[in-house]
């Protein structure tokens, strides 16, 4: 067996190469995290809306960081309705009260969790919203029931400041 | 074929010795050896290298006019077509050019399958072309969307949404690519950016792709070894040179047709109303030219699958040299493959066809199974061929088929005589 012996010069050798890489990864990061939301983007995160003007059975969107957000207050129909579903005929199984803080205002992303399309409203096979591009159908809670969207309309944060105002973001 | 090349002025001769550009353009264009047998199929490579060109062209001038910003492009795009001096015709044959781009490279593929060039020793050349082709998808998405259009942007929304489908980053992958939490301005500026610099990148395959190709020489309808400069070919200009300008000028009057004609023919209405974030169109449909892959992605009920099966109908091409047992290069002389290749054509157009459909009832069943088709024909028909199909005696030259029985006679006879 040939003993091989580590010299100062590998040494050295192995510790430029490794001292190069590294700054050649950190230089890199600012190039990359440069395309990532900025502070101007960023700094649009919440949004105050006054529900005072909605009816019931009426759908406002409003715009939060660039993309739709539908409020919807529900009627006592479409409230039962998403309540009475079993859980297990759902593919992405989420009760009616944990996606509804207030059961009548229904607060979420307009956005299909399949390709990012805005679905239209009170339509589709269960009377919620449907996706007309792929043909995505979702319940009264905004639940995925049929179709390629792989999860349910998502739930933005928000929080009720008082009986008539909502925060979202 | 340039060594022995000398220019005839004496500054060309001053210019040649301190930088022999002079002899790599004259080998590469003039006496390169050519099959002598080439049909018009094969000047689409000519017609494409105009196509850039022209695209190039038309989109530096249209970059001098056009503003990236998601509030100003719409309307810089209706100020090129109304204010700048023929501006409409600049954006037309731009627009227009994309899609003949694709008209000419499509062929240009399928000439490739039908007379087997993708084989051994060219395999090279076909990976660099699955490249361009590659880049040459990327560069016309991006251009689709920058006229901020109601299709634009929901084209845009669509398949950048399908990195979202990658497990676990999937979300911080499309954030970091809108620079946001949806398209809008700071995607508009970077696929402009983009879509500036890939043109400049085809252009580099490109080279190479000329270049690797005349390493071996060209294929040929025979799809047979030809010697360079023997009997069997002829010098790249004037033969080939010629062929491929009147290729160009038949070409260019369905070019001119699209333009002064029905520019708008292959577009969608729906790109002349402006973005708009709350209204989702009724209907999203990609470009003509991407609608075969839009169908395939559309025919999977998972969203990873059937981004993963997309992205793998592209993907399989690179790998054809290999899925390809068969030793014979040209369709012409394999009676099975002969058949396969035009059925996979058909299924290619079955699949355009299904892409601009929507995607339920009898059209999603059909999508399915053109889809299987497809695949199979690379994973399955493709490998098996090569051992069953009893392929048909190949010519020695290229002279040889074209002969009569008696010129053939008389052939054999002389060099039954010189030998």
């Amino acid at each position: 067996m040939s003993e091989k012996q580590v010299t100062r010069r590998n040494f050295l050798y192995v510790t430029t190469g490794a001292f190069a890489a590294a700054g050649a990864a950190s230089l890199a990061w600012p190039f990359v995290d440069q395309m990532n939301p900025d502070a101007s983007v960023k700094a649009l995160a919440s949004t105050e809306i006054d529900l005072r003007p909605i009816i019931p059975g009426q759908s406002i969107t409003v715009m939060w960081r660039g993309k739709p957000v539908f409020i919807r207050r529900r009627t006592q129909a479409e409230i039962d309705e998403a309540k009475k579903v079993n859980l297990a005929d759902l593919p992405h199984p989420e009760e009616d009260s944990d996606r509804a803080q207030n059961p009548e205002w229904l607060v979420m992303v307009g956005i299909c969790t399949h390709l990012g399309c805005v679905p239209l409203g009170q339509k589709g096979d269960y009377n919620g919203w449907f996706c007309p591009c792929h043909g995505s159908h979702y319940d009264t809670s905004g639940r995925i029931r049929k179709g390629p969207a792989p999860t349910n309309l998502e739930i933005p944060d928000y929080v009720f400041l008082n009986e008539t105002t909502i925060k979202i973001g | 074929m340039s060594e022995n090349y000398a220019p005839k002025s004496a500054v060309g001769r001053w210019f040649n010795d301190r930088l022999p550009l002079l002899n790599l353009i004259y080998g590469h264009l003039l006496p390169y050896p050519t099959p002598k047998n080439l049909n018009y199929w094969w000047t689409f490579g000519g017609i494409l290298t105009f196509c850039l060109v022209t695209q190039i062209i038309t989109g530096l001038v249209l970059a001098m006019h056009y503003v990236a910003d998601a509030d100003l492009a719409f309307a810089s795009v209706e100020h090129i077509m109304r204010d700048v001096n023929y501006g409409w015709l600049l954006r037309y044959i731009h627009a227009n050019g994309a899609s003949l781009f694709f008209m000419a490279v499509y062929i240009h593929m399928a000439r490739s399958l039908f007379y087997g060039s993708y084989k051994e020793p060219r395999e090279l050349i076909w990976i660099i072309g699955v490249f361009i082709f590659l880049l040459m998808i990327a560069t016309a998405f991006m251009g689709y969307v920058l006229p901020w259009g109601q299709m634009s942007f929901w084209g845009a929304t669509v398949i950048t949404n399908l990195f979202s489908a990658i497990p676990l980053v999937g979300e911080s992958v499309t954030n970091w690519l809108w620079g946001g939490y949806a398209v809008g301005s700071p995607l508009l500026t970077r696929f402009f950016t983009l879509h500036y610099l890939m043109p400049f990148l085809i252009f580099a395959l490109v080279i190479l792709h000329v270049w690797a190709l005349h390493v071996p020489g060209n294929n040929n309808p025979e799809g047979i070894n030809v010697v360079q400069g023997s009997q069997d070919t002829v010098p790249f200009h004037p033969h080939y040179v010629v062929k491929d300008m009147f290729a160009l000028v038949v070409f260019l009057v369905v070019f001119a047709g699209f333009v002064f004609f029905v520019p708008n023919l292959l577009g969608h209405t729906d790109n002349y109303i402006e973005a708009n974030p709350l209204q989702t169109p009724e209907h999203i449909v990609p470009e003509w030219y991407f609608l075969p892959f839009y169908a395939i992605l559309r025919s999977v009920p998972d969203k990873l699958g059937g981004v993963i099966l997309m992205i793998s109908a592209i993907a399989i091409l690179a790998f054809l040299p290999w899925l390809d047992t068969s030793k014979v290069r040209s369709a012409k002389y394999r009676p099975l493959y002969r058949q396969f290749v035009w059925l996979f054509f058909a299924n290619v157009i079955l699949l355009g066809y299904l892409g601009a459909q929507t995607a339920d009832g009898l059209f999603l069943i059909i999508g399915r199974i053109a889809t299987a088709y497809y695949f199979a024909h690379f994973i399955i028909i493709l490998p098996l061929l090569g051992y069953i199909e009893k392929t048909k005696p190949l010519p020695k030259s290229l002279s040889e088929p074209v002969l009569s029985p008696e010129e053939r006679q008389m052939k054999a006879a002389a060099s039954g005589a010189s030998a």
